[in-house]
């Protein structure tokens, strides 16, 4: 049986939960919650895209489109219309459920790798409206004055109570991702992976769950972009280039494509990377990218989540 | 015909497949009667396994109704037929490989037992239910194909001859009314021969129609109930096997004519 221990999610969840409170009293490290918001926003999107790649065995290089119209419905609708933000977050969900699905449906009923190339298009399009869109978007130089968020009049107004907000979303979304995997669900998606003629003839609707979990991997990544929308209270249309779809590739990659685990891992260490170590890069730090990205396909095929498994090996022998 | 039960489980009228210039099966009309076993051979690239993927969805036929229990099925996509009640078997092995054997059968289930995305994600008691109903349906299979002391194991590491028992258990785990076994002896030794061979006399056993295509004659002429033979896509015998076996039509078809 497919079975992902509960033990690792509630020592995870518990390291969440005291992170803040030790990084406060450590000089050095004491802005890393701030960082620790983008992971976890970013992770968001990568416990869906791990499903639709590990499991599914499709590849979205437009995720970074989602992402984009989730923090534009967001930011649009609250700034210009007055909005409430999490109707705001809903409404950002649901447009790109239908957007995903109308983008995938055509490529998802052939086989082979269609998806990619059909969400690097959308990709770029979408690029492309957020850049000339001036009247909605502000264009290349974005919008500004998103408002924060606020429950029941208390406001997420602290980094860290931000931290806990998104955080407290990841978990819920990971550990219903990991319910999916270890379901009847999850079983049909890896037997598309092996073999979608032999699924077929199981009874598993092939298209329909490809498209199924793509459209889901999508709202995540539009939820992603309303809470970091509402995070910086400011987005342009950089943030959602093509490039950000292919860090996202690489985050999963190096975390591990056919574990779950891997999303959070690999998507924990891109961000710390990009917005903190690398700095020193400065543009160069793309080759980094591309080093890692080599290094773990010559190297580590199972990513970072395969390591424990070497190891292991390691010591049976 | 009492109750709406037809006496033939499968019907094909007038099955025409053609691939560009290629006709792979022309004009072809047979019965396969509720319960018994019906082997179709052939010379290779007679259309067998094309006559399979036919009948099971894998494409659309160019013409030609296919009738299953009495309603026309031959648009359909797989996974609707095989909700229907049609299983099948691969002439190559077509296991889910990265998963235990378990796993295989219990994916087998799916057409009967399944959950929602949702209930799945949320992990509600009746999707827990479900699961482990699924479960004991899987491991009840297992035993009855002999691999339940495996069940642990990836599909990827058994020898072949059990990769095809599994695959038959996989098969029948979708609760079929009819099975289509896609050359279930290919590739197996005599002693796994005899096994897959008694396995299929099992499974007809329990009501369930088997259409079979196999070339190891010794099989075919065991356990079947009747014999279609092919050639170019066409009908060129029907009948018991004993009828087969001194068809002039047949034995020209396989060795060539006498000079």
């Amino acid at each position: 049986m497919l079975r992902i221990a509960k033990l690792p999610i509630a020592v995870f969840a518990l390291f969440i939960l005291v992170f803040p409170w030790t990084a406060r009293r450590i000089p050095a490290i004491e802005h890393y919650p701030d960082i620790m918001v983008f992971a976890g926003i970013y992770c968001l999107i990568t416990i869906g895209l791990s499903l639709l790649m590990g499991y599914a065995g499709q590849i979205s290089i437009g995720h970074a489109a989602f992402f984009g119209i989730g923090a534009y419905i967001s930011g649009i609708l609250t700034t210009n219309y007055g909005m409430n933000p999490w109707a705001c977050m809903l409404i950002g969900m649901a447009v790109t459920a239908v957007v995903a699905a109308l983008v995938g449906t055509p490529s998802l009923k052939l086989k082979g790798h269609y998806l990619a190339m059909a969400t690097l298009a959308f990709g770029i399009i979408i690029f492309i409206i957020f850049n000339e869109e001036t009247q909605w978007t502000g264009g290349p130089d974005g919008m500004s004055g998103i408002p924060g968020l606020s429950l029941f009049g208390f406001e997420f107004d602290s980094v860290e109570r931000y931290y806990y907000l998104v955080w407290g979303v990841v978990i819920a979304a990971f550990i219903f991702t990991v319910n999916v995997i270890q379901s009847g669900t999850g079983r049909a998606l890896r037997a598309i992976h092996a073999s979608e003629s032999a699924a077929g003839a199981m009874g598993v609707d092939v298209a329909r769950f490809k498209i199924l979990v793509f459209v889901y991997s999508a709202v995540l990544a539009s939820l992603a972009g309303s809470f970091y929308a509402h995070y910086l209270n400011f987005i342009n249309p950089a943030t959602f280039d093509l490039f950000f779809s292919i860090k996202l590739l690489i985050m999963i990659a190096l975390g591990g494509m056919h574990n779950i685990w891997g999303a959070i891992v690999g998507t924990g260490l891109i961000t710390f990377l990009s917005n903190e170590w690398l700095q020193y890069f400065e543009e160069f730090e793309v080759i980094v990218y591309g080093a890692i990205l080599l290094f773990v396909t010559v190297i580590l095929p199972e990513g970072l989540a395969g390591v424990p498994g070497i190891v292991k090996g390691w010591f049976r022998r | 015909m009492s109750a709406g039960i037809e006496e033939n489980v499968l019907e094909l009228q007038g099955v025409v497949m053609t691939f560009g210039g290629l006709m792979a099966l022309s004009n072809l009309n047979f019965k396969v009667r509720r319960g018994m076993i019906k082997a179709i051979i052939g010379p290779n690239g007679a259309g067998k396994t094309t006559l399979f993927n036919v009948i099971t969805g894998s494409f659309p036929p160019t013409q030609g109704t296919v009738t299953f229990n009495g309603r026309p099925i031959q648009h359909l996509k797989a996974h609707k037929i095989a909700d229907r009640g049609i299983s099948r078997t691969f002439q190559t092995v077509e296991l889910f490989g990265n998963m235990t054997v378990l796993e295989n059968v219990m994916l087998g289930c799916y057409t009967r037992i399944r959950t929602s995305f949702m209930a799945s994600g949320f992990v509600l008691s009746q999707a827990r239910r479900k699961e482990k109903q699924i479960r004991e349906n899987a491991l009840k299979i297992l035993k009855f194909i002999g691999l339940a002391h495996k069940f642990k194991d990836l599909a990827d590491s058994l020898p072949l001859g059990e990769q095809k028992l599994l695959e038959i258990g996989r098969a029948l785990a979708s609760e079929p009314e009819l099975i289509c076994l896609d050359e279930p002896a290919a590739g197996l030794n005599e002693t796994e021969t005899h096994v897959a061979s008694s396995l299929i006399k099992a499974i007809n056993a329990k009501g369930i129609t088997v259409l079979l295509v196999e070339h190891d004659m010794k099989v075919v002429m065991n356990i079947s109930d009747e014999i279609l033979v092919l050639n170019y896509g066409r009908k060129i015998a029907e009948g018991p096997p004993e009828d087969i076996r001194n068809s002039p039509r047949v034995i020209e078809a396989y060795l060539g004519a006498e000079a």
